[in-house]
Parts: C-alpha cells; sequence; structure tokens
C-alpha cells in the first residue's frame, strides 16, 4: 500500500516536472508586428501580414527555432501613426513580444520608434524613407530600398543615356513627399537638373494638367515619376495620350504586376528600379537571389493564388533576418539579438545582398535594385 | 451640504480616477486610460456643440490636428516654449473657429455638416502639404513637455495630467450647462426663433460653444502629440472627425456622462476586438449599427430611461 502511494507519488511528481519542463521548452518566441493592414497602405499591409503567417507557420512545421515554437502577434493599425504607436506599447508592455518586426509606412515606423528605443527592443521595420535608419538609431533596422537608393539608381540609368535635363512629378502621399526629397538631393549630387517639379494627390484620376505643363518646359529629356498605387498608372495613360515621347522612369513603389494591367499597351518603355523578386523568372541561373526569390514566390502564390508583391518580400526579410538574428546569438536575449542583427552580414534575401554594420542599419547597396523596362506587357532586364 | 451632493458626480469620476492606477497591470493599460482620457475630453467638448446647442461640427479633428501640430512645429522649428505652443495652438484654433463661425453656422442641416467637414479637411490638406514645416504624410516628432526641468515622461506620469484635466473639463461642462449660458444654448437647440424673440443673442452663442469646443480640442491635440511624441496628418484627417463624431452619438447626445461612456468604449473597443483576426473592422461597425438600432439617443439616455430616472439627472 504504502509502496504503491510511493509509486503514485513520484510518478505524478515526474509527470508534473516534465510538463513543466516541456512547457518551459514549448514556449514560444514572440514576434510582434503592427501593421497596416486596413485602410489607405492596406495594399502594402495585406501581402506582408499573409507573409509573415506563412512564414511562421512554415518554421514552426520545420521545427521552429532554437528548438521553440514561433507565435506571431500581430495588430492592424488601420494606416493611422497614433494607433501604431498604442499597439506597439501593447506588445512591449502587455504581450512582452521578443521582437518587433512591422510598420507598414513610415510615419507608424517613426510613431514606434521612440517606444522601442526606450523598452530596449529589437526592431525590424519595413517601412521605406531614410530617417527611419539615418541617423541609425541603436534598436531599430528596417528591410525595404530606400528612396535615395531609388533615385541614385534612376538617374544612373538615366546619365548612361546621356539625359541630364529631368522633369519630376511625384505623388503627395509620404512615400512621394519623401522620394520628393530624396530625388531633389540626389539630383543635385550627380549632377542632374530638375527642369520641372510637379506633384500630384494620391486620389488623383487625371495627371493631364501636370503633364501638358512638363511637356511645354523647355528642354526637357525624361520624366521621373515617384509615386505609389494607381496614380503612376494613370501618368502613363495620360502620358500616351499627350502624345508625349520623352523616356518615362518610375520609382520603385511601382514595382508589380498591377502596374502593368493598370495601365495597359501605355506601360510600354517604362523604365523603373525595382527588386529581383520581380523578375524572379528572368534571373541568371547563377545569381544568388534567383533561388530564394523563387521559393519565395511559389511559397506565396501556392497558399493565397495572388502575385507576390515587393512589400511581402520585405516582411520575409524581416523574419527571416530576426530569425538568423535568434540562431546565431543562440538566445533570444533582446541585447544579443539586436547584436546579432547588426552583425547581419551577407544575408540573401528578397530584397537583395544584406551586410548590416554598425553604421548601416539597411544594408542594401545599389546591387539590390535591377532597372527594368517593360516590353511587350512584361518585365525585362535593361542590360 | 448641498454642495457636495451637487458634485457627487464629480467626487465619484475623482473617486474612479483615484482608484484606477490599483488596478491597472501595465503601461500598455495606462496608455489606454489616458487615451481615453484625452477623448474624453474632445468628446465633451463637442457634445456641448453637437448636443447641447444643436449644431453639427464634422472637421473637429481639423482643431486636434492644429493644437497638435502647433506644439511639434513651434518648439521644433522656432525654439518655443512647449506650453507656450500650446498656447498658441489653442489661441490659433479658436480664432479660427471664431473667424468661420460666424458665416458657418448661416447654414444649418446637411450644408452645416458640408462646410465644417470641408474645414477639417482643408485643415488635413494643409498639413500633409506644408512638408517643410509639418514634415508631410509621414509626420514629424515632437519634443517632450517640460516645465521648469521637470519633464512629463512615462505612462504614470500623463495619466495624472490627464486625470486632472478630465476632472476639470468634467466639473466645467457641468457647471456650464447649468449656467444662464447652458440654458441659451439649450433653448436655441430647442428653438431657434423662440430663444431669439426671449432675448438670446443666438449668433454670439453658437459662435460661443463652437470656439470653446475647438478650444478643447486643440489643447488635446497639443496633449497627444506631446504623449505620443509624433505626429502624423492622421490626426486631423476625416475619419478621426467622425471617430469623435460617433463618440458622441454612441455615448448619447446632450449627456455629459454620455460623453465620457461613448469615449470610454469606442476607445476600448478596438483594443478588445483585435484579436478577431480580420474581423474586428465588421465587429466593430455591427456594434454600432445594433447601438443605433436598439438606443437611437445613445447609451446613458436610453439606460438612463430604461431605469426610470428623470432626465435632468442624467445629463
Amino acid at each position: 500500500m504504502v509502496k504503491h502511494s510511493l509509486r503514485k507519488i513520484v510518478t505524478v511528481a515526474a509527470i508534473a516536472f516534465g510538463t513543466s519542463l516541456s512547457v518551459f521548452a514549448a514556449d514560444p518566441i514572440k514576434i510582434g508586428s503592427v501593421l497596416s493592414v486596413t485602410g489607405p497602405a492596406a495594399f502594402l499591409g495585406d501581402p506582408e501580414l499573409k507573409t509573415l503567417q506563412l512564414y511562421v507557420e512554415k518554421i514552426n512545421k520545420e521545427g521552429g527555432v532554437l528548438g521553440r515554437q514561433l507565435q506571431l502577434v500581430h495588430y492592424d493599425d488601420g494606416s493611422d501613426a497614433g494607433k501604431a504607436n498604442g499597439f506597439a506599447k501593447r506588445l512591449i508592455d502587455d504581450d512582452k513580444v521578443d521582437i518587433i518586426v512591422g510598420g507598414t509606412v513610415t510615419g507608424s515606423t517613426m510613431s514606434m520608434i521612440p517606444l522601442v528605443e526606450k523598452a530596449e527592443m529589437p526592431f525590424i521595420s519595413l517601412a521605406g524613407a531614410v530617417v527611419i535608419v539615418e541617423p541609425v538609431k541603436k534598436w531599430v533596422f528596417k528591410t525595404p530600398h530606400t528612396d535615395r537608393m531609388a533615385a541614385e539608381k534612376v538617374f544612373d540609368d538615366m546619365k548612361k543615356r546621356n539625359l541630364t535635363k529631368v522633369a519630376l512629378l511625384s505623388e503627395t502621399s509620404g512615400f512621394g513627399a519623401s522620394g520628393k526629397k530624396e530625388t531633389e538631393a540626389m539630383a543635385s549630387k550627380m549632377g542632374i537638373t530638375l527642369v520641372a517639379n510637379e506633384t500630384y494627390g494620391p486620389k488623383d484620376t487625371d495627371m493631364t494638367p501636370q503633364l501638358t505643363k512638363i511637356k511645354n518646359t523647355a528642354g526637357v529629356q525624361a520624366v521621373f515619376v515617384f509615386g505609389l498605387g494607381q496614380g503612376p498608372a494613370l501618368v502613363n495613360k495620360n502620358y500616351k495620350q499627350l502624345g508625349i515621347t520623352l523616356p518615362l522612369y518610375h520609382a520603385h513603389g511601382v514595382a508589380s504586376e498591377e502596374f502593368i494591367k493598370l495601365s495597359g499597351p501605355a506601360a510600354e518603355g517604362v523604365r523603373l528600379p525595382a527588386a529581383a523578386l520581380l523578375v524572379a523568372d528572368k534571373l541568371a541561373a547563377k545569381d544568388p537571389q534567383k533561388p530564394v526569390v523563387t521559393a519565395y514566390r511559389k511559397a506565396y502564390h501556392d497558399r493565397f493564388k495572388e502575385d507576390v508583391s515587393t512589400f511581402g518580400g520585405h516582411a520575409y526579410d524581416g523574419l527571416m533576418m530576426a530569425v538568423d538574428a535568434f540562431k546565431r546569438a543562440g538566445s533570444i536575449d533582446k541585447a544579443k539579438v539586436r547584436d546579432a542583427i547588426e552583425a547581419t552580414n551577407g544575408y540573401i534575401g528578397t530584397g537583395g545582398k544584406v551586410n548590416m554594420s554598425a553604421t548601416d542599419h539597411m544594408g542594401l547597396d545599389q546591387s539590390a535594385f535591377r532597372m527594368l523596362e517593360i516590353k511587350n506587357g512584361d518585365w525585362s532586364l535593361v542590360k | 451640504m448641498s454642495v457636495l451632493k451637487r458634485n457627487y458626480p464629480l467626487m465619484i469620476l475623482a473617486a474612479v480616477l483615484l482608484m484606477l492606477p490599483l488596478v491597472l497591470p501595465n503601461n500598455y493599460y495606462y496608455d489606454i486610460a489616458i487615451r481615453m482620457a484625452i477623448n474624453a475630453i474632445i468628446v465633451l467638448g463637442l457634445n456641448l456643440l453637437i448636443g447641447f446647442a444643436g449644431q453639427i461640427s464634422l472637421g473637429h479633428a481639423g482643431f486636434v490636428g492644429i493644437g497638435a501640430y502647433a506644439s511639434a512645429i513651434l518648439p521644433t522649428h522656432f525654439g518655443w516654449h512647449p506650453l507656450l505652443a500650446t498656447a498658441a495652438g489653442a489661441a490659433i484654433a479658436s480664432a479660427i473657429a471664431a473667424i468661420v463661425a460666424r458665416p458657418i453656422f448661416r447654414l444649418k442641416g446637411h450644408y452645416l455638416a458640408m462646410a465644417t467637414l470641408g474645414l477639417g479637411i482643408i485643415t488635413a490638406i494643409v498639413i500633409k502639404n506644408e512638408a517643410t514645416y509639418t514634415g508631410g504624410p509621414d509626420g514629424m516628432p515632437v519634443a517632450a513637455l517640460g516645465l521648469m526641468g521637470f519633464e512629463i515622461s512615462g505612462e504614470k506620469q500623463w495619466y495624472w495630467v490627464l486625470a486632472v484635466l478630465l476632472l476639470f473639463s468634467f466639473w466645467a461642462a457641468r457647471n456650464l450647462i447649468d449656467s444662464p449660458f447652458g440654458r441659451a444654448l439649450r433653448a436655441l437647440h430647442g428653438s431657434e426663433v423662440a430663444s431669439q424673440v426671449m432675448g438670446v443673442d443666438i449668433v454670439r452663442y453658437k459662435v460661443a460653444i463652437f470656439v470653446l469646443s475647438a478650444f478643447f480640442a486643440s489643447l488635446m491635440g497639443s496633449v497627444t502629440a506631446h504623449y505620443i511624441g509624433f505626429v502624423t496628418p492622421n490626426i486631423a484627417d476625416f475619419f478621426h472627425s467622425i471617430e469623435l463624431m460617433t463618440m458622441v452619438v454612441v455615448g448619447g447626445m446632450a449627456s455629459i456622462y454620455g460623453s465620457l461612456i461613448g469615449a470610454v468604449l469606442l476607445t476600448a473597443l478596438p483594443q478588445a476586438l483585435s484579436t478577431f483576426e480580420g474581423w474586428e473592422t465588421v465587429a466593430f461597425g455591427s456594434i454600432l449599427i445594433l447601438c443605433m438600432i436598439f438606443m437611437p439617443k445613445g447609451l446613458v439616455p436610453t439606460l438612463a430611461a430604461r431605469f426610470g430616472r428623470n432626465g435632468q439627472e442624467d445629463r
């Protein structure tokens, strides 16, 4: 009898101990995210969320990270920076996440930065503007290319074609406004003259007035449009309607299949810088990015039956860099993870090859962008 | 004794605000409480205009934006003291309200709604486009609010600042309603002609209450800006105006308690629903629709009527 109960106690204790151990071991690594899944920036936030969900599931199926499962805690800020700030507090103080990957637009990211800096929380932003990583903030990193890089790439290509007098047409959205600023700075640096500088609203349905003005400006050799979404597609159409034949360039923000579909035949001959993701099938076989982008493209398409966009790619890069940092740090200690992210070297993602350093928290260079031209309704690489 | 009796709602609110920190587990909950208080104060002011005076404003976020950007721009670009900037923002918002009120309040109903809507949207557009000062659509950082070497930082300190502001606003709104000014407002809500005949200068009262609500809104805009430490044009946009308007309507028009309840509920609801995975907007909308179908007068007036207390008591 005594023996029996003793055995029972031992068994119970063993089970209790075992479960407590396994509970400890299975305690998931929490990845926090605030994305703009609804609101004006939904077309960016939606593929980002889908990508994060897809890959968190996938990583968990393959055994997780450091023997632990990943848990995605995500909130939708409705494209409102004030809400993003609130949700960042929730992630930090209430959910107690281990890292934050998110911040779809620059405004949301910037409103979260003071909080992550104070909480000493590693933060990988998915937003575009240079201000996020310049000046360098200890805990803040980002995956997307900057508007400055896009402007540089475009001007580079223009100079190769001896085009130095450029008309800039930018959108009054966050993306366009920041792009305008960087383009202006880059133009004077690269010896490009901006002979016209026009803007349009993100909801405008007709850009002929601005284009007419540009057309009538003396000496224009090329037109550079900095915008997102539908506006640039309308520019393409108006451009052809007005019979303008000058070379037309767009920024990286419109790099999606949707852009070609919206513009129709008016997109012919348009050039833009874009990440390799868009032209995965056209990359040379020995291109280091080829396997990464092809796999991501396939996984995303199989699951959601949608074309990939560069924005989802930014989320992929953010998550993978975080996972990579966890592995290299060998723990989820925030300071060690931060150091590991900063030490990211040679990571090949959808955005390009990433080499971070203490002075560069983005880690991409010009090679990350490919110059594309739309030919016969499809992308083609400009040599 | 009668003073105490008259002020017992104020006491209750004070007690709630004092006790709340005992049950708030972490900064995130403080954050929600702070946001509730900010919204409650704006909604109190807005409800004076909409509920009591019977005028509408669909552009109130514009005033919030003016306050917020005054607090962001003046210290950053011109080296003003943040408190001075806050005062300047409130003065600018009040001045704009006073100037536009006269022509705007000649309009009624839908036209008034349109005019105020326009005012709000214009403010938002100006903020978006004057990128040299406002940072454009990406917004700009805001300096911390300091006073004589002491800096308000962290949720716990802000909580007490907001608690005091909320108590003051609540007290002011209650007193205002029971003053001759408040009675005149309600009279012109009932019938403009009748109140004019009774000697109420309706234009003056409409302007005054519009200016007052703009003042409240601008002040809270400044507080929001300093509290969050970053502003974007979202703060002035149309959806924010609608959000504030919804708080007034759901809580109950012409009800001071309704303003508080509306602000608390509509600030908490999106947070509570955020676990619904993409359905939160649908759930949020459904709750609002059901509220309006079954309680068209708003939560507080409907419940007060249901439980048989007289309406006078529950303003």
